[in-house]
């Protein structure tokens, strides 16, 4: 009996934990939302927290509402907290919030990360979700979204080219073509388009830049040259020329015909050729090169510049330094580091610089480099003069 | 006596009575050492034997699974660009899921296709679950799966990050847990109360890729918990409450595979094998000896009883004499083995990448004793509890058992 009731208390302890109760979500999120670089705001974080992780499973949709606004680092806390609340919900037998979710999911001026989680909820418990309310999100700012619907659109195009209807599956993969961000989705659906005799400009689709001046090699030795702010970081003049590092050097023009936008620049920058004014490094070791665009825009736009580079690198906008990384020879992809800039209307200047080190293995030897104009989405933004029909790659 | 008191007594029993067996509680085990006196798992295993369960992991990963009171924990991360990161609980017995957790990546996700953002073995101190990732991003929950904290380290820093991928672990010691982000860009290693997640310490590192993980003396030295810090250059010890460098050893220290260590020792991969005579104070440690024979790459050194063993680049095991450095004996593995091998009883399970696991007997010859293959790569070094093996493939969670 007595063990009975003792048991019966330490049931008590631990269900009690986990009652839920009403709390004031604006208050907490705002707490949740202080949260800053190197600890600050923590304490008062994980006190919101615990509270908020309590709160009644009907306040859902406001907590989500609370992540508006929130940096990176918050949304995590913020994800823990509704996942928290979801799952002692479904714990104990109760229900979510179907109706106010699905009314957060169809709100797109909320948190695009906030949206998607309140998806996840109710694919959770609702295995018609996907098929109910993904396909309207095709053009979705939330990328994850985004990407499910442009998932779903390949299944249908591959369905209907399984069937034989190669017209509309063309259709269908240049509407997931059109809808998709993700590389990997992108490469897909060109690929398709282009096995069914369609034509697919990646470049355009993606804004890489493919249009260069280029100028170089100035001297990298021991990676010095990285912080020397050689001319062309002062000013660009396409008739100049520059002491290099090892004789004068000219801009010369180039066009990457690579279908994201690589430009090679050990390719370009060849052994000396009959005719050239200057020599290069035989193997453009401890070399820097710049790469210069010139970028029309129809009106002034926050941008992204991404960069993808395999050597040291930095990129200007306008003259002004967006992003510097002084790491070499760790991998290069698409998107690799991301610079936000505000383009003005009309004329811009783009600056990239190269720089190579000195190693010896077979992997360091790549010296090349990526760039894209677009905006926080991954959307292009294309030069106003640029002409997508004429675009090198195909 | 009154009733909270009976009740909060009932409820630690209740908490007690999972804490049954070995835990595993960080990359390598106890004390970094990839070594469990339990009794060893099963030499051989099947579809039809000795496999008590295999689960499905949401994600990527080439991190290992830890063992903390009854229940598996296992990092993954998943989408496009890796940035979902998972942290997952699993019941010991039954394999069943128990809770998961997801975050989004604050720090860079772009890893060598061979690697994952889910690459750190997670740690724990016992009460915590302390998860970190690639991105540099460290969770800490409680074992039920509630937040206690969570920190972005490159949030803070964004220049730290390599893309090939970062790999190295946490460590607890004491109420500290130690991780260390060793890059060209910013380069550090910091420590944090395992409390309130707020930062004890930082030091800067070089700035040149570095995947090994941070490793803490057994005990304390002059009252100090001590962590050390591998680089290329050399090993630092540091008070894990302040930082404080207590000594350096300079020697060109290997950037994969991890130092080991035991009350007296402390067994560097550098030069092959460097061995340092660890006194019982702080002070700097001595040279005890060198082998270049005894060559740890990738995997870890491990060191049990009265030896040390070393897995080289081509999957040849050796074992040497931890007092002399003489290399004993050699016996081949194969394959390249990422996965540091664990020891159970007198057993060594050493796994290599494409899923091939060799059982070893240790004595004085290595002998094998048993084949046995997962059908996908294994690269996250198992864990070993309770005669239970725990391996991580590439798409499944595995418990080893006898008499599955």
């Amino acid at each position: 009996m007595m063990l009975r009731y003792f048991s019966s208390v330490v049931l008590l302890l631990l269900v009690g934990s986990a009652v839920a109760e009403e709390v004031d979500v604006t208050t907490l999120a705002t707490k949740l939302k202080a949260v800053g670089p190197k600890g600050a705001g923590h304490r008062e974080a994980i006190a919101a927290w615990r509270t908020l992780s309590k709160a009644d499973v009907a306040q859902l949709p406001a907590i989500l509402e609370g992540m508006k606004g929130a940096g990176k680092l918050s949304e995590n806390w913020f994800r823990a907290a509704v996942e928290s609340v979801a799952q002692t919900e479904l714990k104990r037998g109760g229900k979510l919030p179907i109706d106010g979710l699905e009314g957060f999911l169809g709100d797109t001026s909320q948190s695009p990360r906030a949206r998607r989680l309140a998806y996840e909820l109710i694919a959770g418990v609702d295995s018609s979700a996907e098929e109910r309310l993904i396909p309207g999100l095709l053009n979705d700012p939330s990328l994850e979204l985004r990407r499910d619907a442009v998932a779903l659109a390949i299944s249908s195009a591959a369905e209907l080219e399984q069937a034989g209807k190669k017209e509309t599956a063309a259709e269908q993969y240049q509407t997931a073509f059109n809808a998709a961000r993700a590389l990997d989705q992108i490469k897909i659906t060109s690929e398709k388009l282009r096995s069914l005799e369609q034509q697919v400009n990646i470049p355009v689709h993606m804004g890489f830049v493919t249009q260069w001046h280029l100028v170089g090699p100035f001297d990298n030795t021991n990676k010095q040259g990285f912080d020397v702010t050689y001319p062309p970081e002062k000013s660009v003049d396409l008739n100049d020329s520059y002491k290099g590092k090892k004789a004068e050097v000219k801009w010369v023009s180039h066009v990457t015909k690579d279908q994201y936008g690589i430009v090679d620049l050990n390719v370009i920058f060849d052994r000396p050729k009959e005719g050239d004014s200057y020599k290069l490094t035989d193997d453009h070791k401890e070399a820097i090169a710049y790469a210069y665009s010139e970028f029309t825009a129809s009106a002034a736009a926050d941008v992204d510049l991404r960069i993808g580079c395999i050597n040291a690198n930095k990129v200007w906008l306008n003259g002004k330094l967006l992003t510097a990384n002084q790491v070499y020879h760790a991998g290069m992809e698409v998107d690799q580091y991301l610079a936000q800039g505000r383009l003005k209307s009309g004329k811009n200047s783009i600056l990239v610089k190269v720089c190579q080190n000195e190693q010896e293995e077979s992997w360091a030897q790549r010296w090349q480099f990526q760039l894209r104009v677009c905006n926080h989405i991954g959307t292009a933004v294309l030069s106003k003069d640029r002409n997508a029909n004429k675009t090198a790659a195909r | 006596m009154n009733n909270t008191y009976i009740a909060i007594t009932l409820l630690s029993l209740t908490v007690s009575s999972f804490a049954v067996g070995a835990d595993w509680l960080q990359f390598r085990g106890p004390n970094g050492a990839s070594v469990t006196g339990d009794v060893a798992p099963p030499t051989k295993w099947s579809e039809t034997e000795n496999v008590a369960w295999a689960s499905d992991l949401p994600g990527k990963g080439v991190s290992g699974p830890i063992v903390v009171q009854g229940r598996i924990y296992l990092t993954c991360a998943s989408g496009e660009k890796q940035d979902r990161l998972h942290v997952l609980c699993f019941d010991e017995k039954s394999g069943d899921e128990v809770w998961h957790r997801e975050f989004w990546a604050t720090g860079r996700t772009l890893t060598h296709p061979f690697s994952s953002v889910a690459a750190p073995t997670p740690a724990s101190d016992g009460k915590r679950i302390f998860a970190f990732f690639s991105s540099n991003d460290l969770a800490c929950l409680d074992l039920d799966g509630n937040l206690l904290w969570y920190r972005g380290l490159a949030f803070d820093y964004p220049k730290a990050g390599n893309d090939i991928g970062m790999a190295s672990s946490p460590v607890v010691t004491g109420e500290t847990v130690v991780v260390q982000l060793e890059n060209q860009g910013d380069s550090f290693a910091a420590a944090l109360d395992t409390a309130s997640g707020e930062t004890r310490w930082r030091v800067d590192r070089d700035h040149s890729a570095n995947w090994v993980s941070p490793t803490a003396l057994p005990g304390k030295r002059e009252g100090k918990h001590v962590v050390l810090l591998q680089g290329r250059s050399g090993l630092t010890a540091h008070d894990a409450m302040s930082g404080d460098e207590l000594w350096r050893y300079d020697v060109p220290c290997s950037t994969t595979p991890s130092v080991a260590v035991s009350e007296t020792r402390i067994y560097i991969p550098a030069n092959g094998l460097t061995v340092l005579d660890l006194p019982k104070d702080a002070t700097v440690p001595s040279l005890a000896w060198d082998s270049s024979q005894l060559s740890p790459s990738p995997a870890s050194p491990i060191v049990t009883k009265d030896f040390v063993y070393v897995m080289n680049g081509v999957g040849v095991l050796s074992c040497g004499d931890i007092v002399t450095g003489k290399r004993l004996w050699q016996v081949r593995i194969g394959g390249r083995h990422w996965a540091t091998p664990v020891v159970a009883g007198n057993l060594m399970y050493c796994i290599n990448a494409d899923g091939e696991v060799k059982v070893v007997e240790l004595g004085e010859r290595g002998k094998v004793v048993g084949t046995n293959k997962f059908d996908e790569a294994v690269k996250g070094s198992p864990a070993t509890a309770a005669g239970a093996l725990y391996v991580r493939t590439d798409s499944k969670l595995w418990k080893i058992a006898r008499g599955s």
